[in-house]
């Protein structure tokens, strides 16, 4: 080989290397499809076999999903992708991620693709209360794909022995503290063996005090996303309701609770209910020794619970052939059954109403109740908080949560400085 | 002359590759970053502009920087002498001849060779409340019960802990090194006089092992300030920033709130201290180290 020709090669390698998605177009349209993982199973498995029914349904296609490890890692990949040119042409974030996404023109509307009949239909069939993470402006940014409600798990057996009915939740905020009061118990010498309740608190602790506020007829932030309301009365007294379960009541473990080993320390009875994400279904119905049940949150002034987990993104940068792709292979996969197994494979809530409606879920529904709580909660469910510069205005809230959960800052101080700090933050936004 | 001109071409020849790389991926990254921090944090429809010293200010300003800042002072406070003192003391024991000498080198070198990750999920076991490792032990002495990683008194000696845990194994490998680099006649000469163990150790042991002690001082500073990955698994930076270290805060102001000037003039900062303490290390420490 000469100097010439090496010289050409590497050139048409660099150039093949750079631009996947014009050499890929001349042959087949290349999806490149990033993905997170944040339950248990073989998730990635299921994605890759569903890439490849859709390649066969659609051979001008090529799907390439790619793992991108937890919601946080995989939307830093993605725009850092995006930053240096070459983004994903589709990806799963966190839906709270909408705002984030579109300030940095990194995402394209839904509505330019919606051009049937049957495509208008099928945005239509998603739960709306799915749908308020997803929309802004008149238009859909994001597709529901992997999302969640924070439901109650309870011990039945530990009901049983405390005195109280197996089959019973508790129904109201003070309901769930006589029943914790019940099931706490502590040995001669005074310290706690079995806790009542557990609400965790690492991580993304505002997720589970959006249920509280929102059961205490509070809302966390405008649709817009431009303001926060993080000190308002109906706030404070959710936070006093969580920090006094455990430093007033002692019904609830002191300190940081671990989000990782809340459903451990349910396996180990060494707590009776916990709340978590309907995501750990599945988890609990294959590691729980004993029988257990799953209800509703217990409400205050409503019933309540904030909507969780990712949607699916269309790219800006990708060429008008993938993004087309994109949306077809996202059509695909949001369809009733693939949505109903998907749920019953992960324990996610499937997103449409079609997808209960069909054969495999009322199956599955049947001869596995608690998989329904979670869809008859959507009813009372809200748009989980979300604003412009999304993850530092919740920090805001989570370390003045943490702060007020381990005892350095009194419910109300702590959210009024928390409030001080979004208000900083978004005040450019308006 | 033409020769020596080959032979100057010659050479900076073979130090390109390196230079190239050095240059590419710690000199400029490092200009970059200095550049950046004068300039606003560039969005989709507002480029960065010139702001001079607002991101400084900025910084002098965020209650979260100092926070990181002494957190970290703390740390390495913890870390450094404690896993260099551990290091040395298990280096000595495990160069005599003990039974199972092999078997004991390995246990404690297996910490070091873990994945951080896979460290910091075990560690978040021990340290749960109730049944984990910790507390099952000081449960038997009728300890009340304590949340470890979920208290702002004890979060950050937690993960402290952890920290030297990993690191001393890692150091005892040099020390091991340096001492079986020591000429068996200094002991026997020594043995000879009727110096006691210790005095040995004192008088002959440790002033050799200075050079590596610098080596590993060195290390152990800048392991000090650049150690995040377990924070990520067993704590975030909580409860309320009682372990958020400077380099996690860069992570997530730079990857999680995309404001990359700020970072850029966060990791100044950082460089800066390295480069302070660096200074400190090879122009003044090390003239002293040398035994004479």
């Amino acid at each position: 080989m000469d100097r010439r020709e090496f010289l050409g090669g590497t050139a048409a390698l660099a150039g093949a290397t750079a631009l996947p998605g014009i050499a890929g177009a001349q042959s087949a349209t290349e999806l490149s499809f990033f993905y997170p993982v944040a339950v248990g199973g073989p998730i990635t498995k299921l994605i890759d076999a569903y890439a490849a029914d859709f390649e066969k349904a659609n051979p001008a296609v090529k799907v390439k999903p790619i793992y991108a490890g937890t919601y946080q890692e995989t939307i830093v990949k993605a725009l850092t992708a995006h930053k240096s040119g070459t983004p994903p042409v589709t990806s799963v974030l966190l839906s709270t991620d909408m705002f984030t996404l579109i300030d940095e023109e990194a995402i394209v509307p839904f509505d330019d693709f919606v051009k049937t009949e049957d495509d208008k239909k099928w945005l239509a069939g998603f739960y709306p209360g799915f749908m308020e993470n997803s929309q802004t402006g008149g238009k859909t940014w994001g597709i529901p794909f992997q999302r969640s409600t924070i439901v109650l798990y309870w011990n039945k057996e530990l009901f049983k022995e405390a005195g109280l009915d197996p089959e019973k939740p508790p129904q109201t905020w003070a309901e769930h503290l006589a029943f914790a009061q019940k099931l706490t118990k502590r040995d001669a010498s005074g310290n706690v063996t079995q806790w009542g309740t557990q609400i965790p608190s690492s991580g993304f602790p505002y997720w589970l005090f959006q249920a509280l506020t929102t059961e205490a007829d509070a809302i966390l932030m405008s649709p817009t996303g431009d303001t926060t309301y993080y000190d308002k009365p109906g706030v404070v007294e959710a936070l006093q309701y969580w920090v006094d379960l455990s430093q007033k009541h002692k019904v609830h473990p002191p300190g940081i609770v671990e989000w990782g080993t809340t459903p451990k320390d349910f396996f180990e009875k060494k707590v009776a209910m916990i709340w978590t994400t309907t995501g750990n279904l599945t988890n609990v119905r294959t590691n729980a020794k004993f029988p257990f049940g799953v209800a509703m949150l217990p409400a205050h002034k409503r019933r309540g619970s904030p909507t969780g987990g990712g949607n699916f993104y269309i790219s800006k940068k990708a060429t008008a052939a993938q993004q087309q792709a994109a949306f077809q292979f996202i059509k695909w996969m949001t369809q009733p059954e693939r949505a109903a197994q998907w749920s019953i494979d992960t324990g996610y809530v499937a997103v449409s109403k079609a997808a209960y409606e069909t054969a495999a879920m009322k199956k599955y529904v049947v001869e596995f109740p608690p998989a329904a709580v979670a869809r008859d909660q959507l009813e009372f469910a809200v748009a989980e908080l979300s604003t412009h510069e999304n993850q530092r205005v919740t920090k805001a809230l989570n370390d003045g949560l943490q702060a007020a959960l381990t005892g350095t800052k009194m419910p109300q101080k702590a959210m009024e400085d928390a409030q001080a700090e979004a208000e900083r933050i978004l005040k450019a936004y308006r | 002359m033409t020769n020596r001109a080959t032979a100057t071409i010659h050479g900076w020849l073979l130090l390109l590759p390196a230079m190239a790389c050095l240059a590419l991926f710690t000199h400029w990254p490092a200009v970059a970053s200095f550049i950046e921090s004068f300039h606003s944090t560039p969005k989709a429809r507002r480029p960065a502009r010139f702001i001079g010293l607002d991101n400084y200010q900025q910084m002098l300003a965020d209650p979260i920087f100092w926070k990181a800042m002494s957190n970290n002072l703390w740390f390495a406070l913890g870390t450094i002498p404690t896993s260099i003192a551990l290091a040395l003391l298990m280096a000595v024991w495990v160069n005599d001849r003990i039974a199972g000498r092999t078997l004991v080198r390995m246990a404690f070198f297996t910490p070091t060779i873990l994945p951080m990750i896979a460290v910091a999920n075990i560690w978040l076991f021990f340290y749960t409340p109730q049944y984990g490792l910790l507390e099952q032990i000081t449960g038997l002495f009728g300890a009340r019960s304590t949340n470890w990683l979920g208290s702002q008194d004890t979060a950050l000696y937690a993960i402290t802990i952890v920290a030297i845990w990993k690191e001393a194994g890692f150091f005892m490998i040099f020390y091991l090194a340096a001492l079986q680099a020591i000429p068996p006649s200094l002991g026997e000469a020594a043995a000879i006089e009727g110096a006691s163990r210790w005095t040995f150790f004192r008088r002959i042991q440790f002033p050799l092992l200075m050079p590596t002690t610098l080596f590993v001082l060195i290390n152990a500073v800048i392991n000090a300030f650049r150690m995040v990955d377990h924070i990520f698994v067993m704590t975030r930076g909580g409860p309320d920033n009682a372990t958020t270290l400077l380099l996690f805060y860069i992570y997530q102001v730079g990857f999680s709130f995309w404001d990359t000037a700020y970072a850029a003039t966060l990791t100044c900062v950082l460089l800066a201290l390295l480069a302070l303490v660096a200074f400190v290390q090879y122009g003044w420490l090390e003239r002293r180290t040398h035994y004479q």
